[in-house]
């Protein structure tokens, strides 16, 4: 039986159906979550996908993590389950304290919508797994906020720890060591600015991000 | 009893602040040639109800440390006063 991965909806996010296609492409099975609900009920694996979630009104994040369907998605990353913030998710993440830092406006202050070249950090994470060290990935991002920042105590923890999972080849929004992609402590909570479900198929532009997205498959098989 | 807190968020020292650099920039081609620096960051004007001053402050700090502000990147000023 494959994974079944919850794309949660907050009001506002416009992602979710690409993470859904993207999903399903590798073989496995996606449901929509909304924001209001309480239980996650058997999902293996979670995708925060990206968007505006409540109009990032406040902060990109700062008012999503206050919605019921968050609550649910702390206790199953507390229990291991692999948690995937893209974009708007990963300032959910950040702003909820499931990932360490916060992101900042791009640097120059420009709306960036391009593809990037992502260099894997580190494997050890649910998003990296089935990736090689030292491999180039071509990924688009698409954010105003996603220049990464956390202080020095916390960014030497995640260099240490092997924790810095992507980074970008050239630097576009001014992120600390250039990161574009981090996890936590046990590798089953990651946040990435880019879009790898926008990265699916050579037809447009790119196929790269299948490797990041079978890891989370895989990583949420393993839990079925 | 009623109060008024003005919270005013600005980012810590030391983190960049792209968007005050930005407009630092600009003020000069308006002929403001005497601007030293300028910092952006946003004021939120909240009105609550506590027991007596003391009170207010402790829950206009609480609030903006958990919400108003990211303590990860901002700082906040607080203001309160009986309305």
């Amino acid at each position: 039986m494959s994974a079944t991965i919850g794309v949660v909806v907050f009001p506002g996010t416009n992602c979710e159906h690409d993470a859904v296609q993207a999903v399903e492409s590798l073989g496995g099975n996606a449901r929509l979550v909304f924001h209001a609900e309480t239980s996650l009920g058997d999902l293996d694996g979670v995708i925060l996908p990206g968007g505006f979630a409540h109009g990032d009104y406040l902060r990109p994040g700062a008012i999503a993590r206050f919605s019921p369907v968050m609550d649910a998605v702390s206790n199953f990353a507390a229990s291991g389950g692999p948690v995937v913030g893209i974009c708007n998710g990963f300032q959910i993440l950040c702003e909820a304290h499931l990932l360490p830092g916060a992101l900042q406006k791009n640097r120059g202050l420009s709306f960036l919508c391009k593809p990037s070249t992502l260099v894997v950090s580190s494997t050890s994470s649910v998003l990296t797994s089935g990736a090689e060290v030292g491999q180039e990935l071509s990924v688009p991002i698409n954010h105003f906020s996603g220049s990464y920042t956390c202080d020095l105590t916390t960014l030497r923890d995640l260099e240490d720890q092997g924790r810095i999972v992507l980074r970008y080849k050239d630097n576009p929004n001014g992120s600390i060591a250039d990161i574009a992609g981090i996890a936590n402590e046990s590798g089953n909570v990651v946040g990435l600015m880019p879009h790898p479900e926008r990265a699916m198929s050579d037809l447009l532009g790119s196929a790269d991000g299948a490797v990041l997205l079978k890891s989370l498959l895989d990583s949420a098989s393993a839990r079925v | 009893m009623r109060f008024l807190a003005r919270v005013e968020v600005r980012l810590r020292p030391g983190i960049a602040d792209p968007e005050g650099a930005t407009i630092e920039r600009a003020l000069p081609a308006m002929g403001f040639d005497s601007v030293a620096s300028v910092s952006a960051g946003r004021a939120f004007r909240v009105e609550l109800d506590a027991t007596d001053q003391a009170a207010a402050e402790s829950m206009a700090a609480s609030l903006a440390d958990r919400l108003l502000a990211n303590p990860v990147i901002e700082e906040s000023v607080i203001e309160v006063a009986p309305l």
